[in-house]
C-alpha cells in the first residue's frame, strides 16, 4: 500500500529537527544531509546516487538559496522534493506505438520480478484502451511458465500465442518471430513477448534476449523490476541495458512495504524512464508510473494524482453532486451511505486509497489493520433494514437494532457502531458543507472537475500550519498540481473514514482537520 | 562488475587491498563496498567500527591484516547460530514460505532433490493454490527430484486443506519428509499472512513442524528485514534460504536478518540447476565473498 512509506518516515523525521530552526548552520545541514544519505541507504537507493544526490543537496542547502529564505527547513524540504524528482527521471514517458501494427513489447528482467503477471497486466490494460493484445510465450526455460502465461491470458481476455510447451524445449527467438507474423496475419495490434528470466551475469541468456530483440525489433524494450532489489539494482540494470538494452523500466511488487530507492536509481543510471508500477495481485493492479508524483509521495504529499484519477474512473460525478447536496441540506442517509461505499469500493482497494492521502502516514499502522471485508459487513447490516429505517435512522429502537443484528449476521453492537458512526458522520459532513470548509462541496468521493469551487479554496487558503507540509504544498503548487486536489483528496479520506468501521475514527477526523490546516 | 565478479566482493575489494597503508579512503571504500553487498548502513557502520578498534589495538597497518580481520568478523556473525537442518521427525513436516518470486517453487524442487540424494523418501505438497500454473511448476520439478506431489483436488481450494492432505498422505504411506510450497506474499497484505498461521495450525493438528523455511532473494535490499519479521510472526520461520546468489547481488542483508531476528541461514542456492543447492557454511560462504 504505502509505497515509500519508510522512506516517508524517515525523511519526516530528518525534517521536524529543522523545522524548528530559524537559521541553518553548515553544522545542521551535514547532520541533515547525513541523515538523508541514511536513509536512502536504508531504502536502497544505489549508492552512487545517494552520494551524488546527497552532494547536490548539501550544495545547495548551504548556498545563498536557503541563507536568504525566511524559513530555511522549507527550503530544504523543496530543494530535496525537486532532486528528488530529478531522481525520479523527471517526466513521465506514454508508450510508443508503431506506425504499422502491430507494435512489439518486449519483457526483459530477472527471474521473479513477475515478467508473466505483468504481461497480463499489460494486456489487460492495453484492452480496456481498446486495443487488441496477444501475449507470446517465449518463456520456455521455467517449468510451466507456458502454462502459467496462458492462465494469465485467459483471465485478462486476450490471446496468448503458444506453440511450443516449454520446459526447455523450443526456440523462443523463433517463437517470437513467428509470433511477430502471425500477429500481421490475424490483425492484432499490439504483441507482448515474456521472456525467461535470467541474471544479469548470464552471458548466453543475455544473447538470448538479445537475438529475440534482433529478431523481433520490438518498439518498447520494458525492463521489468522488483521494488524490493537492493543495491545490485544498478549492476543488474546495466547489463541488461548492455545486453538487450532497453526502453523503459516498470516497477512491481509496489504494493509492499520495500523502499524501492534502488529500482528509482535505476532510471537515473541507465537514463531509461520508469513507466508503469505495478502495485498488487490482481491484473487490476496496475498503472502508470509518474515520477513527480512519486517525489511528492516520498515526502509525504500524498499521491493524489492518482488518487483522483480512479476516483474519476470509478464514481459517477452527478452522483456526487447529489450527495454534495445532500449532505448540505441534511437530508443524507444509510442508503446513500451505503451507495456512497459501493462507490468507494469500485475504487479498488480503501487502503490504496487512503495510503496516497498526504498525511495518512501517521496512520499507517491502523490502515495495515483495515480489514476491508468490514465494507461487506457494513453493507450487510445496512441492507438488512427496512427503507424506512434507512431513510430515518431515529427509528432505530432496541427491537430493530436486534432484528437488524439478526438479519446481518453481525451484533447489536456492530449496528449500534454502524449507526453512530454514521450520525458522526454526517453530522461532521454537514458543518462542513454548510461552510466550514470551502472545498468540501467537492465531499462526496468526486474530486475532480469542479474547478470553480476548487479555486475558491485556493484563495481562502487552507495552509498548513505545518512548515514542512506547506512547503510541499507549495512545492506541489509549483509541480502544477490543481489545489483543488487536495481538498477533494481530504474529502475522499473523510468518507474513508465515515465507512471504516471499528477503526479509530476520532483519529482519522483528526488527521482531516489537520490535514485542512485547521 | 557484473560479469568480472559474480558474486563476491573481491573486486570492489581489490584496490582498496593492494595500496600499502591502511588509510581514511581505505574506510570509505570499505564502506562502499559493504553498502553495495547490501549489508545495510547498521550492519556496516558496526562491521567498520569493529575493524577500527581491532586495526588500532593490534596497531597494524597493513591491508592484509584488514582482510583477514574483515574475513573474521564476518565469518565471527555468521557462525553465532547453527545452521543444522532437523529433521530427524518423522514425517519431518517443511513448510515453505516467501514473498512472491523469490524462488519458493524452485528451492522445493532443488530441496527434494537434495534429500532424495541421501535416500529419503519425499511429499511435496502443492499449497499454492493462487499462481497461474505453480502447481505445475511445483510437479515438473517433483517429477525431476522424484518425490511424490500431492496437488489440490480443485482450482482455488484453501491451501490449508492441500497441506493437511500432503501431511495425511505422509503418514499413511510412511514417507520420511513432507515439503509444502505456499502462494508468495507480500508480508504487507495481513489477510494473506494470516492464511500462513492457518495453514500452520491446521498441519499441527496432524504432526509438529519440523522446520519453517524462508526463503529470501539475494537481490532484495534491506527490505528483507522486513518479510523476515513479518513471516516470523506469523509462520514462526526457524531457518533462512538465501536464493539467487548465482547473479551479482551479494545478499549482505542476510547478516543484519540472521542478527536481528536471531534465525540462522540454512540452505544456498546458488543456480537453475536441481543440484544448485546446499547447506549454509559460514566459512565458505565468507571466503566466496571477501575472497
Amino acid at each position: 500500500m504505502a509505497t515509500f512509506g519508510n522512506l516517508t518516515d524517515r525523511l519526516t523525521e530528518t525534517f521536524k529537527k529543522l523545522r524548528g530552526k530559524g537559521k541553518l548552520s553548515p553544522a545542521d545541514v551535514d547532520g541533515t544531509v547525513r541523515e538523508i544519505r541514511r536513509a536512502l541507504l536504508d531504502a536502497d537507493v544505489a549508492l552512487d546516487v545517494v552520494k551524488e544526490f546527497t552532494g547536490k543537496v548539501r550544495e545547495r542547502a548551504l548556498g545563498d538559496e536557503v541563507n536568504k529564505a525566511l524559513n530555511p527547513a522549507q527550503q530544504v524540504v523543496q530543494i530535496v522534493n525537486e532532486e528528488l524528482i530529478g531522481i525520479l527521471g523527471g517526466e513521465q514517458r506514454r508508450l510508443e506505438f508503431a506506425k504499422n501494427p502491430p507494435t512489439v513489447i518486449m519483457l526483459a528482467g530477472l527471474q521473479g520480478a513477475g515478467k508473466t503477471t505483468l504481461a497480463g497486466k499489460l494486456a489487460k490494460w492495453l484492452a480496456s484502451e481498446n486495443h487488441t493484445p496477444m501475449l507470446v510465450a517465449a518463456d520456455l526455460q521455467r517449468p510451466n511458465a507456458v502454462t502459467q502465461l496462458q492462465v494469465v491470458g485467459e483471465q485478462a481476455g486476450v490471446k496468448v500465442f503458444a506453440p511450443e510447451p516449454g520446459n526447455g524445449v523450443g526456440d523462443p527467438v523463433r517463437v517470437a518471430k513467428d509470433a511477430v507474423k502471425f500477429a500481421q496475419d490475424k490483425q492484432y495490434d499490439i504483441v507482448i513477448i515474456d521472456t525467461a528470466g535470467r541474471l544479469g551475469v548470464d552471458a548466453e541468456m543475455m544473447k538470448q534476449a538479445s537475438d529475440i530483440r534482433k529478431a523481433t525489433a520490438p518498439d518498447e524494450v520494458l525492463f521489468v523490476i522488483d521494488a524490493m532489489i537492493g543495491q545490485d539494482a544498478v549492476a543488474t540494470a546495466k547489463a541488461f541495458q548492455d545486453g538487450v538494452d532497453f526502453t523503459g523500466v516498470v516497477l512491481t511488487k509496489l504494493d509492499g512495504d520495500a523502499r524501492g530507492g534502488a529500482a528509482l536509481s535505476v532510471a537515473s543510471v541507465t537514463g531509461r524512464p520508469i513507466m508503469f508500477a505495478s502495485t498488487g495481485e490482481g491484473l487490476g493492479d496496475f498503472e502508470p508510473f509518474y515520477p513527480d508524483r512519486m517525489a511528492s509521495r516520498i515526502l509525504d504529499l500524498g499521491d493524489i494524482l492518482t488518487l483522483i484519477e480512479q476516483a474519476q474512473k470509478a464514481i459517477d460525478e452527478e452522483e456526487a453532486l447529489k450527495v454534495a447536496e445532500k449532505f448540505a441540506t441534511d437530508t443524507f442517509t444509510l442508503e446513500d451511505f451505503l451507495a456512497q461505499m459501493q462507490q468507494l469500493k469500485n475504487m479498488g482497494s480503501i487502503k490504496g486509497m487512503l495510503g496516497m492521502l498526504p498525511g495518512a502516514k501517521g496512520m499507517r499502522q491502523q490502515l495495515d489493520n483495515f480489514d476491508e471485508r468490514e465494507i461487506t459487513r457494513t453493507e450487510a447490516i445496512i441492507q438488512s433494514m427496512t427503507p424506512s429505517e434507512r431513510r430515518q435512522p431515529k427509528l432505530l429502537n432496541g427491537s430493530r437494532r436486534l432484528r437488524i443484528a439478526k438479519g446481518s449476521g453481525t451484533t447489536v453492537t456492530d449496528v449500534n457502531q454502524l449507526v453512530t458512526r454514521f450520525e458522526q458522520a454526517a453530522k461532521m459532513m454537514k458543518t462542513v458543507a454548510k461552510g466550514g470548509m470551502p472545498q468540501i462541496p467537492g465531499m462526496g468521493p468526486m474530486p475532480g472537475g469542479r474547478m470553480k469551487q476548487q479555486a475558491k479554496k485556493g484563495k481562502k487558503g487552507s495552509r498548513s500550519g505545518n512548515p514542512a507540509k506547506r512547503a510541499a504544498e507549495e512545492a506541489a503548487l509549483a509541480a502544477g498540481i490543481q489545489p483543488g486536489g487536495a481538498g477533494a483528496g481530504g474529502a475522499g479520506f473523510g468518507l474513508g473514514g465515515a465507512a471504516k468501521q471499528g477503526g479509530p475514527s476520532e483519529e482519522e477526523l483528526a488527521a482531516l482537520q489537520k490535514f485542512l490546516g485547521r | 562488475m557484473a560479469e568480472r565478479t559474480p558474486w563476491s566482493l573481491t573486486g570492489a575489494l581489490r584496490g582498496m587491498f593492494a595500496k600499502p597503508t591502511i588509510d581514511d579512503n581505505t574506510w570509505e571504500d570499505l564502506e562502499d563496498a559493504l553498502i553495495t553487498a547490501d549489508f545495510g548502513p547498521d550492519v556496516t557502520d558496526g562491521v567498520i567500527e569493529d575493524l577500527r578498534e581491532k586495526v588500532d589495538r593490534y596497531r597494524t597497518t597493513d591491508p592484509a591484516d584488514l582482510k583477514r580481520m574483515l574475513r573474521e568478523s564476518l565469518e565471527e556473525r555468521l557462525s553465532k547460530l547453527d545452521p543444522t537442518l532437523r529433521l530427524s521427525d518423522r514425517p519431518a513436516v517443511v513448510l515453505v514460505v516467501g514473498v512472491n518470486g523469490v524462488g519458493k517453487t524452485t528451492t522445493i524442487g532443488k530441496f527434494a532433490k537434495f534429500l532424495r540424494n541421501f535416500d529419503r523418501s519425499v511429499v511435496v505438497g502443492a499449497a499454492d493454490t493462487f499462481r497461474a500454473a505453480a502447481v505445475e511448476q511445483l510437479a515438473t520439478w517433483a517429477e525431476r527430484a522424484g518425490a511424490d506431489i500431492v496437488r489440490p483436488q480443485q482450482q482455488g481450494q484453501d491451501p490449508a486443506s492441500v497441506a493437511f492432505q500432503t501431511v495425511d498422505k505422509a503418514k499413511r504411506e510412511g514417507i520420511d519428509i513432507v515439503i509444502i510450497d505456499t502462494a508468495g506474499r507480500l508480508q504487507t497484505k495481513s489477510g494473506l499472512m494470516d492464511e500462513l498461521s492457518k495453514i500452520r495450525r491446521v498441519v499441527e493438528k496432524q504432526s509438529d513442524i519440523a522446520e519453517v523455511l524462508l526463503v529470501l532473494d539475494a537481490t532484495t535490499g534491506q527490505n528483507g528485514l522486513a518479510q523476515a519479521e513479518a513471516f516470523i510472526e506469523h509462520a514462526g520461520v526457524t531457518g533462512l534460504v538465501l536464493t539467487k546468489l548465482d547473479g551479482s547481488a551479494k545478499g549482505g542483508f542476510v547478516l543484519a536478518v540472521q542478527e536481528k531476528t536471531g534465525i540462522p541461514i540454512k540452505l544456498i542456492g546458488q543456480g537453475e540447476g536441481i543440484g544448485d543447492l546446499t547447506g549454509f557454511t559460514p566459512h565458505v560462504f565468507v571466503q566466496n565473498l571477501v575472497g
